[in-house]
């Protein structure tokens, strides 16, 4: 036991951290946002260490419900990454209504989507993911006052306890009828003949699994709580928990269901198509930046799904790197959202005074144009990179006929990607004027050097993370 | 020469400059864009002096293994890919100077488009990676959706928004072909993949998925329609740029993918290719010919010469593919040439109907004396560099099959046809509007594009064995990989007995092909 608690460091940090930080906002109150801010920072940079300092063990703890591994590594990696920029970006937008509790709430979040990622049993992923739907909601209507934010709170709230039910549902069916909670365990039953009862069970299982990654069709919560919930907390939606949810999917059909291939492929087929689809489709007609990134974000959990269908390792890897990629790509995209500011300091959301953008604030449209051809993955931008991925293990797992289906469906995605980058450069500017200044050098900073790195910088990093991805995906082959 | 990178020093020049572009005024950029242009024109005039003309297949090989992981940065050139890079870094030039004066928004990034533009085109001839094309080959939609958007007439965000998603359509079951082509044979290199038997029942589905990409880059009745539309709204440069080099990447896929990876699908498959030429030179002719807007006659005209292109390439043999190759040259310069003889009167009128027009000849005799050149080049008259593409080509189709053969030349009489009426009407005729009257003269900017335009018409139709000789072993490469492949022709031709004067040239032909099948 004392042993196993010198596996699971980055989770003790993150628990003592996020308690530290919990208590000097309550002592030192909500005005110290540099002191507060510094200590989830340092929680944060502390874990992520913690985490490269346990790199390269392959062990379980707790009588084998959680595990130690350089996959649950990788995905808290990224976990730690997207949460540390949330954080960062915080204040500003928040402007003095900045509380502790959103640091506080942050980093619970990530050690709910920490444990997520590394767990092999299902008490630990409900555990997990309770640890993480239950900040979330109150993230989502961390502006109390305004009547979006309390609305995707609640909206998020309701169906997302619908989607537990689900979940638990699906679990308690999963542990009847093969007497075990243990991702091994199902999988040895799996592996054996298939009952109705077990069959019920994936399917909860993945119907609630897809609610958490967004998937169609328990998607329709996403639009909603992404344009209701405060900017920063919908960046935090966007990017952590799509990863955290992504990879416990994937730990759950590769490590649990593995066996039993037909069960979960069709489905797993089906929700990645009418992602794709129905993500890029329903994107056409918003006049909303943030809904248009919530669709966008629809449309590639369906690209991801695509890699996860084949059920191969080369497909697991595919996955990890779109998710790190997209991960970039859309806090920058969604930084870029922040920088958008009238005279008076108002955000502004409505696409069409996005209009002439590239006259006024040329650094940040480009910018936000590399990030829009990168999520339509156009070459030679790096979203390209990851897409190829996914395409290409569906074709080695002999699941063709879901690539070219995958990939004619992306050019409906490619319209409104560039609707945007026609809007920004075609049009005539709009009355909405968008002066410079005011964001930190943090922000600009991140926003170059992700947009950098998604222009064709990224290919040389190609066998960076092919090593990582790989050595990470092989944990569960 | 051998060892020094000159291939990706061709890339850096624009590419760099590119990015200077963004970031300096207006006049600095035309003045960087010009520099860079000329800088890579040199490099690629070093090239073709350099290069060994019946020697190695691949010449100038740049291989870096590993640095992108799966597949590899690898350059090389053959003679095709030579002669298109250098039609490329002749016309980017030429581009930068037309649009000189009329491009006054947003200079840096217009240059900063077109000298992405350029290290996109040359890139996809320079390719030997089978994913490194791809990304070259999706990367020009980037610049040229900017160029058609930003800088383009009334319709331009239309007009781009098809040219992209058309394109791109075609595109990515290109990608999933390549991809599957991979997985098969284990290598993204595509010398190996051109030696690589792929199996008959794969490569009609390969060759399938090739086609849908490739006949709408080419772009191929009936997936033709985003052309007039793209080249009517783009700005007088990108137009030529568009018609000068992006067409020849349609046609350049056939010839390096499809004909010699899947020789036996496209044995099959000819008829497809056949017919949809056969269609595509009669009825855009006929088109064009009822036009009103002049950029959408020689739009038209385009897809007419591509058809020819297409039906030359599938007819197998050593005339045809060659005269196919020149015809892609020539229309390089010639349509390029007539987009800018337009863009130098639209500058002028504001207008592009062909009606506003008429009696040019009176007051501006130097510009009708070029426009008919390049009206007679398109035509295909003799001495000009139209005349040996198509007579080349049509002498090839004509072993493979007399009813296309009939066809095409049809096309060519319509060619005629139209390429005059649309001349007469500019040019000729009673001088009779006022703001006609006051058009002056070409200027000493104008002259300057249109000599070398000229020059190089005149060149390849006099002697035309300077670009033909560095093609003609890769030609013949891909005539002996496709020799199993190919059906009997209906002419039933039967060489005669040479004369003894023409033995030399026979023995010239005859080792120049060793040189290429080893």
């Amino acid at each position: 036991m004392t042993a196993d608690l010198a596996l699971i460091w980055p989770e003790l940090i993150l628990t003592i951290g996020g308690l530290i930080t919990l208590m000097l906002g309550t002592f030192m109150g909500d005005r110290q946002v540099g002191i507060y801010q510094l200590s989830a920072l340092l929680t944060l940079a502390a874990a992520a260490a913690a985490v490269v300092a346990l790199f390269g063990i392959e062990t379980t703890v707790f009588s084998g419900t959680l595990s130690v591994d350089s996959f649950g590594g990788f995905a808290k990696l990224l976990i730690y990454a997207a949460s540390f920029v949330c954080i960062v970006i915080a204040p500003r937008f928040f402007n003095g209504a900045m509380r502790a509790e959103y640091p506080t709430l942050i980093l619970f979040a990530a050690l709910g989507m920490g444990i997520m990622a590394s767990s092999r049993d299902l008490m630990t992923l409900y555990v997990g993911l309770e640890l993480n739907s239950l900040a979330a909601y109150v993230l989502a209507s961390f502006m109390r006052t305004d009547e979006r934010s309390s609305e995707a709170g609640l909206k998020y709230f309701v169906l997302g306890a619908l989607a537990s039910g689900m979940l638990l549902y699906g679990i308690s069916l999963l542990y009847g009828f093969s007497g075990t909670t243990d991702f091994a365990g199902i999988a040895k039953v799996l592996g054996g003949e298939l009952n109705i009862g077990l069959i019920f069970g994936i399917v909860f299982v993945l119907a609630g699994l897809g609610f958490k990654i967004s998937a169609v069709p328990f998607h329709m919560w996403t639009p909603d709580v992404y344009e209701g919930a405060p900017t920063p907390v919908t960046t935090f939606f966007a990017t952590a928990p799509k990863v955290a949810a992504m990879a416990l999917m994937t730990r759950v059909v590769i490590d649990a269901m593995g066996p039993a291939v037909g069960a979960w492929q069709q489905i797993v087929i089906f929700l990645s198509l009418a992602s794709i689809i129905l993500g890029a489709v329903g994107a056409i007609g918003q006049k909303n930046i943030k809904r248009l990134l919530a669709y966008s974000s629809i449309n590639n959990v369906g690209f991801m799904l695509i890699g996860l269908a084949g059920g191969t390792q080369q497909g697991v890897e595919a996955v990890l790197t779109y998710l790190l990629v997209y991960m970039v790509t859309t806090l920058g995209a969604f930084l870029v959202v922040l920088q958008l500011r009238d005279a008076e300091g108002n955000q502004i959301e409505s696409i069409p005074a996005l209009a002439g953008l590239s006259q006024r604030r040329p650094g940040l449209a480009a910018a936000m144009a590399v990030f829009m051809y990168s999520l339509a993955g156009i070459p030679p931008l790096f979203g390209f990179w990851p897409k190829l991925l996914v395409f290409w293990a569906a074709v080695e797992a002999n699941l063709v006929p879901l690539a070219v289906a995958g990939i004619v469906a992306s050019v409906i995605g490619a319209y409104y990607y560039i609707a945007i980058i026609k809007i920004m450069y075609f049009d005539d500017k709009s009355d909405t004027e968008i002066p410079k200044g005011g964001g930190t050098i943090v922000e600009d900073a991140v926003i170059t050097a992700s947009a950098l790195w998604l222009s064709v910088i990224g290919y040389l990093f190609i066998p960076v993370l092919a090593v990582l991805s790989a050595s990470a995906a092989a944990v569960l082959f | 020469m051998s060892g020094f990178p000159i291939l990706s020093l061709m890339l850096a020049v624009p590419a760099v400059a590119s990015i200077l572009c963004l970031f300096t005024g207006d006049k600095t950029a035309r003045w960087v864009a010009l520099g860079a242009t000329l800088v890579t024109f040199v490099l690629g005039c070093v090239l073709w002096a350099n290069f060994d003309i019946g020697g190695a297949q691949w010449q100038f090989q740049e291989l870096h293994e590993g640095i992108f992981g799966r597949f590899d940065y690898a350059l090389g050139i053959d003679g095709m890919a030579l002669m298109l890079i250098m039609l490329s870094v002749f016309l980017m030039p030429l581009c930068i100077l037309a649009s000189w004066e009329s491009i006054k928004s947003r200079v840096g990034l217009y240059m900063s488009m077109f000298l992405v533009m350029e290290v996109v085109m040359i890139g996809v001839f320079m390719a030997q990676d089978l994913l490194l094309f791809y990304i070259f080959f999706e990367a020009g939609l980037i610049p040229m959706y900017f160029i058609i958007g930003i800088w383009g007439g009334a319709n331009r965000k239309y007009a781009a928004f098809k040219f992209f998603l058309y394109t791109l359509l075609g595109s990515v079951l290109m990608l999933i072909a390549m991809i599957a082509m991979i997985a098969e044979a284990g290598t993204t290199d595509i010398p190996t993949l051109l030696n690589y038997d792929f199996p008959v029942q794969m490569q009609t589905w390969l060759w399938l998925a090739f086609f849908a990409s490739l006949a709408v880059k080419m772009p191929m009745w009936p997936v033709h329609t985003w052309l007039p539309d793209a080249h009517v709204q783009a700005p007088t440069a990108g137009s030529m740029i568009l018609a000068g080099v992006l067409l020849k990447l349609g046609a350049y896929g056939f010839l390096r993918f499809m004909m010699p990876m899947f020789p036996d699908a496209s044995g099959q498959l000819m008829w497809i290719v056949f017919a949809l030429s056969m269609v595509a030179v009669v009825y855009t002719s006929l088109v064009a010919l009822v036009q009103n807007d002049m950029k959408k006659l020689i739009a038209y005209s385009s897809v007419a010469h591509m058809a020819i292109v297409t039906a030359g390439l599938f007819a197998f043999n050593q005339q045809g593919i060659e005269g196919a190759l020149i015809i892609m040259l020539s229309h390089g310069v010639v349509s390029a040439a007539l987009f800018f003889c337009v863009g130098v009167i639209y500058d002028r009128l504001h207008t592009r109907e062909i009606d506003r027009y008429g009696g040019l000849a009176v007051n501006m005799p130097a510009y009708a004396l070029f426009f008919m050149l390049f009206t007679m080049a398109s035509i295909g008259l003799p001495g000009t560099s139209g005349f040996v593409g198509e007579f080349l080509s049509l002498a090839g189709i004509y072993e493979a099959s007399s009813v296309v053969a009939f066809v095409c030349t049809t096309g060519i009489i319509l060619g005629a046809a139209y390429m005059l009426y649309l001349y007469r009407r500019v040019v000729f005729g009673e001088l009779t509007k006022d703001d006609v009257k006051a058009m002056p003269d070409l200027n000493a900017r104008e002259w300057t594009i249109m000599v070398p335009l000229a020059a190089v018409a005149l060149w390849m139709g006099v002697y035309p064995e300077s670009f033909l000789a560095p093609m003609r072993g890769d030609v013949t490469t891909v005539v002996a990989r496709l020799a199993p492949a190919k059906p009997a022709g209906d002419a039933h031709l039967a060489a005669g007995k040479p004369k003894p004067a023409a033995a030399h040239g026979e023995a010239a032909h005859g080792s120049s092909h060793a040189g290429g099948v080893q």
